[in-house]
């Protein structure tokens, strides 16, 4: 009966988060990988120990996070949210008055961080739960507008409540990262300042990756589970036919309540943690475009999916790094004249009346490299949804079932 | 978006809110014009094109690249006077809109026929930051591309004896595509072609209708749409040239056609006007209240009015109401 993958002898075996021995082999192997990059001990990731790749890395366990709050209305539910910058937002600023610090023109009460990040969760889960009766009324498109709307509304709200966002175009500090049972006590965890955790020296970055990683850890956990529970499996009822799941006896708008009131629970504690990790953020960054990009993950790594969640998470967050590293080596090939010269010429704008399709000074025709990412995730978004509907877990499927059945490709 | 060049002296309150009920019309125009483009989007192929603003950003973009940066109808005949210059450089540039909408259709629409609606609907969003961005990048950071005043720097036009404001140029040029529109929808054997398309897509191409055609078509026309309300947005009296924002206003279409109805002609043109009126008169008349509200709170107006709106009427004034089947 052993080495069988698809054979399950029982059902609870049948339900487990990690159903076979592989799976578990390689979260542990995946788990004690990523436990070490801080570190640098392991060949060929030495790299990712820079402050400036950790910080990377921090930002996409955040958004880890925030994905993982959209999979869930979006992928799981059913409910297309344009909304998702929103309850980020609402997290963010939450925080910003309970732990940032005040000054004559900023709210600010200085509480630690923790109390901070899961009063932003809980705010933004409770606008999430006043949304929610829309989402019951209003079916589909009629939806993603009205969470369109959202992201204008709060916008607004953000720019001009000054108090809590600081100046329009600027901005105001968060509360210091790091984790005390009081504000007053000191950090019991320190992880704003460079020092040593396990005989080891570790950037700051590195202290705040650790921490990120057992947090998105759990968050993700928790959202797999969330799939075979009661609510996960009436989510998946109203997403695939809400009348069908009315009939069975699901409660079609306590369904859609829970979905928006945990969706926007983790959208709140990512925005939270983004703002406060990052320490200075301008009213500005809750824009359309961060939902979009929100869209773009979870339809790039797999609609309705943890492991797609993951995957489009890095993939959108490594994304600039690697277009400007190949946009680095490209300007190095026109100036060494090497072979791909041309090609590389045609690609990279280098003096004012040159064609290319990347400028590297921001000015001018020619699209920057912030322009230039955009840009791939709008296409990605596109090309995925026509090729690829179960994005990056689609393709590992397809991987997958090739080498299992290998050499027999039947 | 700028407020507008008031047309009468502003004497009493009865004559103020005429005023602005005019005012509220001409801005109306607009987006019924965008929201017009939106329906027949999504009434003959049943998708809801979140590209539009992007579109209507980038007509109006190319209509004031034509006048502006390359003085294209100006520099073969020398005496041609701005306003003329600046028609013709519109229709060119809406001309090329139709040509990017049937581009939309082809590559990204019609591999996706007979998938989910939501599918369909998340493609058009990656396709609107894709042309969005680059009308960005061609606007350079100034951000700004301006006409100047295509009709002239006053606020009226004569012809004779009869006085056109020019906030009614909209005004006129949405009454008349609107004829159009219904002509082609309702007199013509296009328009038949597309109502079949619309109703039933497979009985369609059963009586020879090519529905790929009538597709390319509705995608062709509501660009075209976009960019005439995308143009009107960045001229003046109504904008002080094409920015970024640009996109924004013509994203205020949305609530127009939830107010009217998703699929309904007439609903698209009520909801522009409805919009267009509350902006302008909620504007004014709660302007001595902008320090609480907030500034540019009148672009929020629509919007609200949706959100309200919807509690009481889900499927909008003149929409077809969904009947769902298990």
């Amino acid at each position: 009966m052993r080495g069988r993958p698809l054979l399950y002898v029982d059902y609870e075996e049948e339900q487990s988060l990690f159903p076979t021995n592989v799976q578990k082999a390689l979260v542990v192997v995946g788990a004690l990988l990523a436990l070490s990059i801080p570190f640098g001990w392991v060949p060929g990731m030495k790299f990712l120990a820079h402050p400036g790749w950790l910080q990377l890395l921090v930002i996409a366990l955040i958004f880890m996070i925030g994905a993982a709050g959209l999979n869930i209305v979006t992928g799981m539910a059913g409910q297309v949210s344009l909304g998702h910058a929103f309850f980020m937002g609402v997290g963010a600023y939450t925080t910003a008055a309970l732990s940032g610090n005040p000054t004559a023109a900023l709210w600010g009460l200085e509480l630690p961080m923790w109390l901070g990040v899961i009063a932003g969760g809980l705010v933004a889960a409770f606008l999430g739960v006043l949304i929610a009766p829309t989402a019951v009324r209003v079916r589909g498109l009629y939806l993603a507008i009205v969470t369109l709307g959202l992201v204008f509304i709060g916008q607004h709200i953000f720019r001009n409540w000054n108090q809590v966002s600081g100046i329009p175009e600027l901005g105001r500090n968060w509360g210091p990262f790091e984790l005390a049972l009081w504000s007053a006590d000191g950090p019991k965890i320190d992880l704003s300042n460079d020092g040593e955790w396990f005989g080891v020296f570790l950037p700051s970055e590195g202290k705040a990756f650790l921490f990120m990683l057992v947090v998105t850890t759990i968050f993700l956990l928790l959202a797999k589970n969330l799939a075979r529970t009661r609510i996960g499996r009436s989510f998946a009822a109203i997403r695939d036919r809400d009348i069908a799941a009315e009939v069975m006896g699901v409660n079609e708008s306590k369904a859609k309540t829970q979905a928006f009131a945990i969706s926007s629970f983790y959208a709140g504690v990512a925005g939270a943690l983004y703002a406060t990790f990052l320490g200075f953020l301008p009213p500005e960054q809750w824009s359309l475009f961060l939902s979009v990009q929100f869209i773009a993950i979870v339809l790039i790594g797999g609609a309705g999916t943890v492991i797609g969640v993951v995957l489009g998470t890095l993939f959108v967050q490594l994304l600039p790094r690697v277009v400007e590293n190949s946009t680095d080596f490209l300007s190095e090939q026109i100036a060494n004249e090497t072979l791909l010269a041309p090609v590389a010429d045609l690609v990279i704008k280098t003096g004012a009346g040159d064609f290319g399709v990347l400028s590297l000074d921001a000015a001018g025709a020619g699209l920057s490299i912030f322009q230039a990412n955009t840009v791939i995730y709008g296409l990605l978004i596109a090309v995925f949804l026509i090729f690829e509907p179960l994005g990056l877990y689609g393709i590992w499927l397809r991987v997958r079932n090739y080498w299992k059945g290998w050499p027999f490709t039947y | 978006m700028p407020q507008m060049v008031p047309l009468l002296a502003q004497a009493n309150s009865a004559e103020t809110f005429l005023t602005k009920l005019i005012d509220g019309l001409a801005l109306g125009s607009i987006y019924a014009i965008l929201a017009l483009g939106l329906v027949i989007i999504f009434k003959s192929t049943q998708v809801l094109s979140f590209a539009h603003g992007a579109v209507a950003a980038l007509g109006a973009y190319l209509a004031a690249y034509f006048v502006t940066v390359i003085n294209w109808p100006g520099r073969y005949f020398e005496s041609l006077p701005v306003t003329l210059s600046f028609i013709i450089s519109g229709f060119v540039a809406v001309a090329f809109a139709a040509l990017v909408g049937m581009l939309i259709e082809r590559i990204f629409i019609r591999p996706m026929i007979g998938q989910p609606l939501f599918s369909i609907a998340m493609i058009t969003i990656g396709i609107d930051i894709v042309v969005r961005t680059f009308v960005g990048d061609l606007l350079g950071q100034g951000g700004n591309l301006s006409v100047g005043s295509p009709w002239g720097i006053l606020s009226i036009s004569k012809f004779g004896e009869i006085v056109v404001p020019h906030v009614f140029i909209a005004a006129i040029v949405t009454v008349v595509v609107v004829v159009g529109v219904l002509i082609l929808f309702f007199r013509t054997r296009m328009g038949v072609a597309m109502r079949a398309t619309a109703f039933d897509q497979e009985a369609a191409m059963a009586q020879g209708i090519s529905a790929g055609r009538i597709f390319a078509l509705a995608w062709a026309l509501g660009a075209v749409l976009a960019a005439i309300g995308g143009i009107f947005a960045s001229i003046s009296p109504r904008g002080f040239g094409v920015t970024g924002g640009t996109a924004f206003f013509a994203l205020r279409a949305f609530p127009a056609i939830i107010i009217g109805g998703l699929d309904s002609i007439a609903g698209a043109v009520v909801g522009g006007f409805t919009i267009g009126i509350a902006e302008i008169m909620l504007g004014h008349y709660l302007a001595g209240a902008s320090g609480t509200l907030g500034l540019g709170f009148t672009g929020l107006i629509p919007y609200l009015l949706m959100m309200g709106f919807l509690l009481i009427r889900p499927y909008g004034l003149f929409g077809t109401e969904e009947i769902r089947r298990v």
